[in-house]
């Protein structure tokens, strides 16, 4: 035995550790239980090392992983905002084309619906002038245009063709400086010529102050030009003053607003109608008046405001002495005593109580007017705005508000002004309505011996 | 008997034979090779046909250090890793004690040193585990696994190439005593 043991000594371990194992192994099979403490065992030393191979990964492979996601976070962000950018691009072209789209086929529609022949044209450069308001467009004598055609966009004028090339022609804008037009105010039919200013307003000259504007009134061309054809719209007044010589009249040109790319060359113009009511533009909004003012300008505030005129004023300070005298205008039967003119605030000063007694405003003749200018011009108002000798006939006053100068003591009765007869100014050439403009060419129309288009009846 | 074939057969053991591998490298060494086989598959799932255990006590026994040994050797790394698996323990503890008596039998005729031999002894013993485990699993508890011959010489051959540089390694890590 111990031979066989020392000769065949490794095979005997084997054998030993074979059978302990298959021992175990049957142990294990025929009892259906486990050796847990070799697992125990196992697992406790296995899990440490375990614990501080993942403790070690987390945070050295952890953070290399999460340096090449971060790297990957880094290209896919520059890579969603070049995207971006693209997508950007395409969007502002795509809105741009939708724009031009729109706006060609505005164009075509104002083209078939108006009797005017015209042809579009694109807008592809500035005038080099200094100060110029000038643009080329993409026509030119090869299409027809001329000198002296009308330019104007639905929703207004533009300018007219200054030079004609063959392949383009030069347009000079309602704003620039040398540019003059024939307008008519849409609600009182005045009419006057509009000139460029240089900037983005216009003004309309050779208003008369009695001519009678309201603040936000739609200027028309008038056709008086022989360039625009009647009819056109040319822009809201924005303001309305009195000058020393004429009305100071600035209107926005409505078809410079919103850019200017696309626009219509009058080859033939036929003179339209003023179109009545309120004129629908796509991007001047007005708002409507307050509930408490009338059409007339501001009234009843001892300062008047920007747009009012000296009619106004006037007539303020006559309302305010028949507050001061507790009368009410409109109220008084024929024969009543007015009140006392001779005693305003603000021109008499301190010849007005300030408040006299009823029965001293009340008593008969105890006091002239003096002024014979009524002050209202509605006819509720007349009884109590007019002179006595007005109010005695019982007539009312419908004479337009006088441009009546109140004088220092003693009172001096001011005649009624004269109205100006309503003389439209006639533009036949805008040079002679802007002197000191440069000379244009003359339309076709203006040739010697060629008669002027038929005029709309009246005009 | 030519020259190359008798330095086969008789040439000089491992280098390792008069080596003494610290006591902890021993219990290193297997513990790296077991958490190998459980974590990193999770990770780095081709690395599933690698037999680091397997590969250990293979050239814990070319190493030299005798049968009996490479027996224990071979035993306690395969009890461990029935320990960290579902069946019951022993299966991998008589593979791998047969292997390494069978492997440290085998290192005292042949010169383990030569890449070929190792790379020879690391496929048959691959090959060797892998069958014999399939023996067993069906022999003592019945269960129907498939042996897939071709994808088992596969891997064979993959444990035996990676079993060369892996040896390398191993050598160098002994410390002179």
């Amino acid at each position: 035995m111990e031979f066989f043991l020392s000769r065949y000594r490794n095979l005997t371990v084997l054998l030993i550790a074979i059978a302990a194992q298959l021992l175990l192994i049957a142990y294990q099979i025929k009892s259906n239980r486990d050796v847990p403490m070799l697992r125990v065992w196992a697992v406790s030393a296995v899990t440490p090392a375990e614990q501080a191979l993942n403790f070690v990964r987390r945070y050295t492979w952890g953070f290399v992983e999460d340096y090449f996601v971060l790297l990957g976070v880094r290209n896919d962000n520059e890579k969603l905002k070049q995207q971006n950018g693209q997508l950007k691009l395409e969007n502002h072209y795509l809105k741009t084309e939708l724009s031009t789209a729109d706006r060609v086929r505005a164009l075509s529609a104002f083209q078939a619906n108006t009797p005017s022949k015209m042809i579009a044209a694109r807008v592809t450069g500035n005038g080099t002038a200094a100060n110029s308001k000038e643009v080329f467009i993409d026509r030119g004598s090869a299409s027809g245009i001329e000198s002296g055609m009308a330019v104007v966009t639905p929703d207004g004028i533009v300018g007219k063709v200054v030079f004609a090339y063959p392949m383009a022609a030069l347009v000079m804008l309602v704003t620039d400086g040398n540019f003059a037009a024939g307008v008519i105010s849409q609600k009182n039919r005045v009419r006057g010529t509009l000139k460029g200013l240089g900037h983005s307003d216009c003004q309309v000259d050779y208003v008369q102050n009695e001519e009678k504007v309201d603040p936000g009134e739609w200027f028309f061309t008038s056709g008086d030009d022989r360039i625009f054809p009647k009819g056109f719209p040319v822009g809201q007044a924005t303001v309305v003053r009195s000058g020393k010589t004429f009305k100071e009249i600035y209107v926005s040109p409505v078809g410079l607003q919103g850019g200017l790319e696309e626009v219509l060359v009058v080859l033939q113009g036929v003179h339209q109608q003023i179109p009545e009511g309120e004129v629908s533009t796509q991007n001047y909004k007005i708002l409507p008046p307050p509930p408490d003012s009338g059409t007339e300008a501001p009234q009843g505030t001892g300062q008047p405001g920007v747009l009012a005129t000296d009619a106004d004023r006037l007539r303020d300070q006559y309302k305010q002495a028949g507050d001061a005298q507790h009368h009410t205008f409109g109220e008084g039967t024929p024969g009543s005593t007015p009140p006392d003119f001779t005693k305003i605030p603000g021109v008499h000063a301190g010849a007005l109580p300030p408040k006299p007694p009823a029965s001293v405003a009340a008593k008969p003749g105890a006091s002239q007017p003096t002024t014979t200018a009524p002050t209202e011009s509605k006819p509720g108002a007349a009884g109590a705005a007019a002179p006595a000798g007005s109010v005695a006939n019982g007539a009312p006053a419908t004479k337009k508000p006088p441009v009546a100068r109140t004088q220092p003591e003693p009172a001096v009765p001011i005649p009624p002004a004269k109205p100006r007869p309503r003389t439209p100014i006639l533009v036949t050439d805008p040079t002679d309505a802007d002197p000191g403009g440069e000379a244009l060419p003359p339309p076709k129309s203006e040739k010697p011996g060629v008669k002027p288009p038929p005029r709309p009846p009246g005009q | 008997m030519s020259e190359f074939t008798e330095r086969l057969l008789v040439g000089p053991r491992r280098k390792g034979s008069t080596d003494r591998v610290r006591l902890i490298w021993l219990l290193v060494i297997p513990l790296i090779a077991i958490l190998f086989q459980v974590y990193v598959p999770r990770f780095v799932q081709f690395l599933t046909y690698l037999e680091l255990p397997l590969l250990v006590t293979v050239h814990f026994a070319l190493s030299g250090r005798g049968p009996i040994a490479s027996v224990f050797y071979g035993m306690f790394i395969g009890l461990v890793q029935d320990s960290l698996s579902h069946q019951p323990i022993g299966m991998f503890g008589i593979v791998k004690t047969l292997v390494g008596y069978f492997a440290a039998s085998v290192s005292m005729r042949f010169d383990v040193e030569n890449p070929i031999v190792t790379f020879i002894l690391s496929f048959f013993f691959y090959f060797f585990h892998q069958f014999f485990y399939w023996v067993l699993a069906r022999a003592l508890l019945g269960q129907a696994m498939l042996f897939d011959a071709p994808q088992t010489l596969l891997f064979g051959l993959l444990n035996a190439a990676v079993a060369l540089p892996l040896f390398r390694i191993l050598d160098k890590l002994r410390v002179a005593a």
